[in-house]
């Protein structure tokens, strides 16, 4: 076992990734010489040099679909977007190209990309550099979309989305870079298919992902002093998603709070909750709860950008609100 | 080059030397958590707002960055406003909700700090659109880096501005970095002037370091886009003398660069000149700093003393709030 931080993780993935594939490279604002907006790529480009660290102009557009470019010329790039609201100016090369060429080209052309964003409040970085705009790619066919909210899948998805034919998106969320933890010597791919059941428990499911984990974990402890047994869900992959293990928790439970930073009209929570109506609504016993940002953009005051988001303590009062208020 | 009179020649070291201590005065604060968020400084670069801004009227626009400290200052939004902001507090320019990178204020015709990059252009067009339509001699000033030159938002703006000759006056603040990226490691075509002429903006480089031809070369500009001319296209080269952000270890550029662009320093190299016109003694030069310093305190006891928004109201101004029927 080493300790890592998740941003070591992640770095330690990225070389792994480039040691291991000559066609693999890395492309994004600032990945080179500043050494990345979150320093996740420090010291890369003096190992691989300006040919497979290359810092690219401010253009999301233009990089993001030269990466699409390169992957169908045969190079297995890994795109570098400083944030995802800095991916909206990105959003017509991923939504209508990425995603589609597969589907229009009748199936010859596949694009084998991983695009990276960092995305998520907690640092008062305000309106513009705050959101966490996932559900927006989760709803694309033709994209899958990953969210590794531990060291492990920090270390493990980057290879795994490489290797997947069909464009990848990672998001990492900002406030989870400087967690630290112990990983195993030789961590490595993991499956992307599947959500994990990061805590047991048999009285409530609290189904998240992402920065979001960290603050369902600590729900899940508070509960658990108070005698309620929850099960903590980590999606991991935001799409496709995995009924299976989400639909099983909640059969054995038979409750589900739902923990997502994104807004909550239209969210990743809405889209579980529709499909825990669809697939397990007479295993219910009380109605689907979810616990989102609030539906205001994220201001910058540390008070207030804590109570737009969610919060242990929300967490808390929904899932014991499923119980009957116990 | 014609030299600024007296007057305004003193007036522009004083602005100069208030933007500079405002922002000292920032950091310091954001070392003490008193600031949180990105905070960028305008350090190094101050000869440009306070050169050009003086020249606008209450009726013309500006479109500003999340480098805007200086330039919301110089167009007169206060100091005690601007420093509230910074504080996340009510009587912030914008109520505390933007911060740092998000100063407004309407009435100043103050139309944002903007933080993604190139974002302000379309707007800035839209804002020349309107004056236009409606028959007002107004001119928009927008502002943006070097690196937005890259942007296709600026491709875009430049051609529409000059397709539809609105009053505009595109001023790219070249501090010669996006970010950790110098600019001939971003730019095939690294003069980005010769980007404006290709769309069909006139353009000009100035010294961006000197507060005169600064000045100078903004009159005759803003002149020609008042008079109807069009849209014209500035590239002010100056130089950021501090970090980008508080989170930048400055890896990509060396010190003897930043002394080098140092020695130039648009405060003192302006004051030098003050004094060998005899403008300026040692006194009037106290003078300054002294107003400043106290202006700068007025503002951070102003800011300390504003409230906090309660969290009550954390869902206001999402939506404009309805008349009831
Ligand atoms: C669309 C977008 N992409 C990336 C960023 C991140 N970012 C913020 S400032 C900056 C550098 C911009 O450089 P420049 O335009 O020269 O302005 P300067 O900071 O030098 O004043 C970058 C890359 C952003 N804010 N918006
Ligand atoms: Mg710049």
């Amino acid at each position: 076992m080493t300790t890592i931080t998740y941003r070591e993780a992640v770095r330690a993935a990225l070389v792994d990734a480039l040691q291991r594939d000559d066609r693999v490279f890395l492309v994004g604002e600032d990945v080179g010489r500043y050494g990345g907006t979150y320093a996740v790529s420090r010291g890369l480009l003096e190992q691989f040099g300006p040919e497979r660290i290359r810092d690219a102009p401010l253009s999301e557009s233009a990089f993001v679909g030269a990466g699409i470019g390169a992957a169908i010329g045969g190079m297995r790039p890994i795109v570098e977007i400083m944030s995802v609201n800095f991916s909206m100016l990105a959003l017509d090369q991923i939504v209508n190209t990425a995603a589609t060429l597969r589907h229009m080209s009748g199936g010859q052309v596949s694009v084998p990309l991983v695009i990276r964003m960092a995305t998520g409040a907690g640092a008062q970085l305000a309106a513009q550099h705050s959101h966490s705009l996932e559900v927006w790619y989760a709803h694309v066919p033709g994209l899958r979309v990953v969210a590794p909210a531990t060291l492990a899948d920090a270390r493990g998805m980057l290879w795994s989305a490489l290797q997947d034919p069909d464009p990848v998106i990672v998001f990492e969320h900002v406030a989870l870079y400087n967690d630290k933890g112990e990983l195993p010597e030789g961590a490595g791919a993991v499956d992307l298919d599947r959500a994990a059941v990061r805590r047991p428990g048999r009285d409530v499911t609290l189904i998240t992902y992402g920065g979001s984990l960290p603050k369902v974990l600590a729900a899940a402890q508070t509960l658990a002093e108070r005698g309620v047994e929850a099960e903590v869900v980590d999606l991991r992959s935001l799409r496709p998603l995995d009924d299976a293990t989400i639909t099983a928790s909640v059969r054995r439970t038979h409750r589900a709070v739902l923990v997502d930073e994104g807004w909550r009209s239209c969210s990743l929570a809405a889209e579980i909750s529709a499909r825990l109506m669809e697939q397990c609504l007479y295993d219910l016993e009380a109605p689907v709860a979810r616990v989102c940002s609030e539906e205001v953009p994220i201001p910058y005051p540390r008070h207030l950008e804590q109570a737009a988001l969610p919060q242990p303590e929300r967490i808390v009062a929904a899932a014991l609100a499923t119980m009957g208020g116990r | 080059m014609t030299t600024l009179d007296r007057e305004p020649a003193l007036q522009r070291l004083h602005e100069m030397v208030r933007m500079r201590r405002f922002e000292e005065k920032t950091a310091e604060l954001y070392s003490d958590g008193k600031i949180r968020g990105f905070l960028h400084l305008y350090v190094g670069e101050e000869a440009i707002a306070a050169g050009l801004m003086p020249l606008l009227g209450a009726q013309d626009n500006v479109v500003s960055t999340y480098r805007e400290h200086g330039h919301a200052l110089a167009r007169g939004v206060t100091a005690r406003a601007v420093m509230a902001e910074m504080f996340g507090r009510v009587d912030g320019c914008s109520r505390g909700r933007g911060g740092s990178m998000h100063l407004f204020s309407t009435a100043h015709r103050f139309w944002g700090g903007n933080a993604i990059v190139a974002g302000g252009l379309p707007l800035a067009v839209g804002l020349a659109l309107a004056d236009a339509m409606r028959g007002r001699s107004a001119v928009t000033v927008c502002f943006f880096g070097d690196g937005a030159v890259a942007e296709g938002e600026f491709h875009e703006s430049l051609n529409l501005a000059a397709l539809w000759r609105l009053p505009v006056l595109f001023a790219c603040e070249n501090n010669q970095y996006a970010m950790g990226t110098a600019l001939e490691r971003y730019a095939a075509q690294p003069d980005p002037c010769r980007k404006a002429e290709a769309l069909g903006v006139p353009a000009r480089r100035v010294d961006g370091m000197d507060v005169e031809a600064v000045s100078q070369a903004s009159a005759e500009l803003i002149a020609a886009v008042r008079e109807g001319q069009g849209p014209r296209f500035v590239e002010f080269a100056t130089y950021r003398f501090r970090a980008h952000s508080m989170f930048d270890a400055q890896l990509y550029r060396s010190k003897d660069e930043v002394e080098r662009w140092r020695e130039r320093d648009p405060i003192a190299s302006f004051e030098a000149r003050l004094r060998q016109r005899g403008w300026i003694d040692d006194a009037a030069r106290a003078a300054i700093d002294a107003a400043v310093a106290s202006e700068v305190d007025d503002a951070v006891a102003f800011a300390d003393a504003s409230p906090w928004e309660p969290v009550e109201q954390l869902l206001r101004d999402v939506t404009t709030p309805r008349a009831a029927p």
